[in-house]
């Protein structure tokens, strides 16, 4: 099931090969349960806030300013971060890198794991990620590493993270920024 | 005739754009009188197609020949022939990569000879849809009703859907655009029927309107950047990703594919919806005797069913309608009450019998019987049918 890794190489963790799914329209998944969204944005909160080097992956569909849609991302992204004590380092572009990537500032989705490692990070949220490198860097990331990992995605969501939440728009965002805010003071962070 | 005609209300050629589930569900439909090349036509007319590459390799099918002439109708965008089989799966990539919706058809050795652009269509997440009529693979060649060349499609990446007629064979067309674009899913689907019986044959088939059409397809919900060198994210598919695999880590080539099998599986939920589950069983519901088929077979799996009741005999059948993903938990639940399971098969290895001993293996006690068993254009009589099960049932006295 797509519980805390590092689960390995035999078998590989791949979630669908569990039964596990996308979540349906307006529910979102933690670990291997079906939770309404709300439910998942408080545990995407309290396991940020309370992680070892919380960091935020921003992908190339809010990093760049194609779209009104990823202007209004972008910018509440970095007030999540804030809000969330997290740092960010954007998974920028999708090309393997040689010799390699500089673990420091960048993620790719070919070797996730350096990035993890380098920075000790053990939890993440990927944003703006294309669905296809964000699945074949979370089961990379859940073989590899104990990071928990979050999908945060604007269409169906990722079964191979540990938390995903769905259909997330810009104003799905910003609730989850309020959310978090109520989080972060209940915990005193 | 333009994209840029294109409003959110028609496409470019005039038809109301409609959703899947008033096309296949809620509108009105009419019978008529058509083959299966016929009404690949007229599910690709209601598909706002953007474009199709064929090679024609008439007269197997004339399917490709039919969607050349919506092209000049002007309901297909773009339509243009390709050098050989494996050109046109080629074009087809490029085709789909640079986000447009496309279709095309093969049958037989021309599948084969395309052979390696289906995985590295999978690999790259591109939906399109291919119509595999199928005639078999061999030599001398056949134009007749086999379906060898499916046992070599079964592990590339791509969805397979099976169509027993001319009637699912539309229904089939339209869903398998919509569920293989759907963002989680977004691997190419393959549709098959078997060639001749079906692409030949003229049936009753009743059809919706042909002035409504599918909404178009959006390539900015792939879970690939699509081509666009002017508008990023898209540029970066500038640099292939095959161009680079040697710095690609073990780690990725194992998760990619992976990653497009699970994406195969995420079809499942849409696949049921869209196709009214993944298996349909007709006949006894408690019968110790099951046929599990697909295609043509099934057909005279039924057929058989009907004689064996006759003879006081229950039986029922079991019609997988998708192959990839494999229905494993509806088969298992169907095959329950079974004692003697039998997979007629248009093939001679049996590719359907290994998938099935596969998903039930440690999970039913049932004997399963790979037969009977034709190929190379032979057609599969009831007789045939009838003779195999009386002889597994009835051992000592036989058929």
């Amino acid at each position: 099931m797509a519980n805390l890794g590092p689960a390995y190489y035999a078998p590989y963790p791949v979630a669908t090969y569990d039964g596990l799914l996308t979540p349906p329209e307006g529910k979102a998944m933690l670990l291997t349960d079906i939770v309404d969204e709300e439910v998942a944005m408080r545990e995407v909160a309290r396991v940020m806030l309370t992680s070892d080097n919380a960091t935020i992956f921003p992908g190339p569909q809010v990093l760049y300013a194609w779209s009104e849609e990823a202007k209004k991302k972008a910018t509440l992204i970095k007030e999540m971060s804030e809000v969330l004590n997290a740092k960010m380092i954007p998974m920028y572009d999708y090309r393997p890198k040689y010799p390699k990537i500089d673990p420091e500032v960048e993620i790719n989705p070919n070797h996730p794991n350096l990035t993890i490692w380098h920075n000790n990070i053990k939890a993440a949220i990927f944003i703006g990620v294309h669905c296809h490198y964000a699945n074949v860097a979370l089961k990379i990331v859940r073989s590899e590493t104990d990071c928990y990992t979050i999908g945060m995605c604007a269409l169906s969501g990722h079964e191979d993270a540990m938390a995903t939440i769905r259909d997330q728009h810009a104003e799905d965002l910003a609730r989850f920024i309020e959310i978090a805010k109520e989080v972060k003071q209940e915990l005193g962070k | 005739m333009s994209i840029k005609n294109m409003t959110k209300e028609k496409n470019w050629s005039g038809q109301k754009l409609v959703s899947t589930d008033y096309m296949l569900f809620e509108a009105p439909r009419e019978k008529h009188f058509m083959t299966g090349s016929e009404v690949t036509k007229e599910a690709i007319k209601r598909c706002t197609v953007d474009a199709s590459v064929s090679y024609p390799i008439t007269p197997q099918s004339e399917a490709a020949h039919l969607i050349g002439e919506l092209w000049a109708e002007g309901y297909v965008g773009m339509y243009f022939r390709g050098e050989n089989e494996f050109g046109v799966m080629s074009e087809v990539a490029g085709c789909a990569m640079a986000g447009a919706r496309t279709v095309t058809t093969t049958s037989g050795p021309g599948t084969l000879r395309a052979m390696e652009n289906f995985p590295m269509w999978s690999g790259t997440r591109i939906p399109v849809q291919l119509i595999l009529m199928a005639r078999g693979i061999n030599s001398p060649l056949t134009i007749q009703p086999d379906n060898l060349e499916v046992t070599f499609m079964l592990e590339t990446g791509c969805m397979i859907w099976y169509a027993e007629n001319v009637q699912e064979l539309f229904d089939m067309t339209i869903a398998g655009f919509t569920v293989a674009e759907m963002p989680d899913v977004h691997v190419p689907i393959v549709t098959v029927v078997d060639g001749f019986f079906v692409s030949h044959t003229r049936e009753s088939v009743m059809l919706p309107p042909d002035d409504i059409a599918l909404m178009p397809y959006d390539p900015y919900k792939a879970p690939l950047p699509p081509i666009d060198s002017e508008m990023p994210p898209g540029r970066f598919l500038r640099d292939p990703f095959v161009m680079k695999s040697n710095y690609i880590s073990y780690a990725t080539h194992a998760s990619w594919q992976w990653e497009v099998r699970s994406a195969v599986d995420r079809s499942i939920p849409y696949a049921r919806h869209y196709l009214n589950g993944l298996a349909h069983v007709t006949g006894d519901l408690d019968a110790e005797i099951v046929f599990v088929a697909c295609g043509t077979a099934s057909h005279q799996a039924k057929e058989a069913n009907r004689e064996l009741t006759k003879l006081g005999i229950k039986s029922k059948v079991v019609k997988l309608r998708t192959i990839r993903p494999f229905p494993h938990a509806e088969l298992l639940e169907a095959t329950k009450s079974a004692k003697h399971i039998f997979v007629p098969e248009f093939n001679i290895v049996g590719w359907l019998e290994k998938e099935v001993t596969q998903s039930l293996y440690g999970k039913s006690e049932a004997k399963i019987i790979g037969r009977p068993r034709v190929a190379g254009g032979m057609s599969m009589p009831v007789e045939a049918i009838l003779h195999e099960v009386l002889e597994h049932v009835n051992e000592e006295k036989g058929a």
